[in-house]
């Protein structure tokens, strides 16, 4: 075969397959679908018309650690000795109501705002913002300053102290860098959704509902619309896209 | 005359110096074949399989460098996914079975066979993998017929053991 035929031949088994994925889809009991998935097309760069987001409902949310183990298994930041030092790329935190004594749970991990303070402060620009608003650190230039872990008010970032082996070929991770969610990057780019939400959904208790803000047929922007949502230290007018609801 | 005797001196160690350069010179020409043998990187089956590259070879030696660079801002800035020169796809193709990975696919032979001649130390797999993705051949997936194959070899095992 020339290459000029087996390049249009990949390219209409291409579009066989993106149309084949954009069918897939997550859906609960009910029917009803909670996020449409498709894979982005090959070569395509992410685009600003997405915003992705998350909801997390702290009435769903169990004193359990699903979201973290998912988070860990899939991205393959497991601590060495379990000091605080350890990377921790989400993490679960308690609250207790010292009045009522009502305890809450509920998952904190980098909060992919909308003006992140650690892009403001990155010396070498490795900490930036993807176009469709996903927060990441970009490890080839990053020196290890821990600027960027001073100026996230959510404590989202890590330093990974220790030497790593054993890395995902998806996500690579190396001593002397800074570290944190990546809202699963490389998942939301072959149309699947984070491992959190994933782990979570499959748990039954759906705490976590993933989905494009810009979107208003979004599920979770019909559900932004429907409730009141919390945004962490909104006082800070950073716009996380990471939001709380019953919190 | 210290001028005069200056000069004779220098006179002297420029010969001298003329001298050891060219016994130098030709100690090297003798020494021509202890030279740093030529690298050939180590071929993996899947390598040797595919007919060429994502490029042709000659452009790849000199230029996989760049290549490899402007994907990696590609991919990770803008989050451009499915283009030919990522380093995945290098450790993939090119990886050969490793005795110090515990028989794992590496890259490390083919990586390292040039940078290693050409004194180039590259970083890239103090956070990148350097295992291939090869998927493990598990025993809990089973085709429909291997399992109804296996049900069947266990019923005639237990029908000779009842005899």
């Amino acid at each position: 075969m020339s290459t000029s035929n087996k390049q249009t031949a990949d390219l209409a088994r291409r579009r066989f397959l993106s149309g084949a994925v954009a069918l897939g889809s997550v859906s609960i009991a009910s029917g009803f679908t909670l996020y449409t998935a498709s894979a982005r097309p090959k070569g395509e760069p992410a685009s600003s018309k997405i915003r992705w987001g998350l909801l997390i409902d702290t009435g769903k949310c169990e004193d359990c650690n699903i979201c973290v183990e998912a988070c860990k298994t899939e991205n393959g930041w497991e601590g060495h000795r379990g000091n605080l030092t350890d990377p921790q790329w989400i993490r679960k935190v308690g609250l207790t109501d010292k009045r009522t004594g009502k305890k809450q749970s509920l998952p904190v991990m980098c909060l992919h705002c909308e003006y992140p303070p650690c892009v403001d402060v990155c010396p070498v620009g490795a900490s930036m913002k993807r176009a469709d608003g996903i927060v990441l650190v970009d490890r080839h230039l990053c020196i290890g300053c821990r600027y960027c872990m001073m100026a996230c008010p959510y404590g989202a970032r890590s330093f990974v102290h220790e030497k790593v082996t054993n890395q995902k070929p998806y996500m690579p991770r190396g001593q002397g860098t800074v570290e944190s969610c990546t809202l699963c990057a490389h998942r939301i780019d072959d149309g699947r959704i984070p491992a959190c939400v994933e782990a979570c959904t499959k748990s039954g208790r759906e705490a976590m509902l993933f989905g494009d803000l810009n979107d208003p047929q979004s599920a979770i922007s019909k559900r932004i619309v429907q409730v009141s949502t919390t945004k962490l230290r909104a006082d800070l007018g950073l716009e996380p896209n990471v939001r709380y609801v019953n919190f | 005359m210290t001028d005069l005797r200056q000069t004779k001196t220098y006179a002297v160690l420029t010969a001298a110096l003329f001298m050891m350069s060219l016994l130098f010179m030709a100690g090297a020409a003798g020494a021509g074949e202890e030279r740093v043998p030529l690298p050939h990187p180590a071929m993996s089956e899947k390598a040797q399989k595919a007919e060429n590259c994502v490029a042709p070879v000659s452009e790849m030696r000199r230029y996989h460098m760049q290549y490899l660079k402007h994907q990696r801002v590609e991919t990770l800035r803008k989050g451009v996914r499915g283009n030919p020169y990522s380093l995945k796809s290098c450790v993939n193709c090119h990886a050969v079975k490793d005795k110090a990975a515990g028989g794992a696919r590496t890259a490390d032979a083919f990586c390292s066979s040039c940078h290693k001649y050409a004194a180039v130390t590259i970083d890239c797999f103090s956070c990148h993998t350097n295992k291939a993705a090869d998927r493990k051949k598990t025993s809990a997936v089973q085709s429909p017929v291997s399992q109804l194959a296996a049900h069947l070899e266990k019923a005639a095992k237990d029908r000779s053991l009842l005899k």
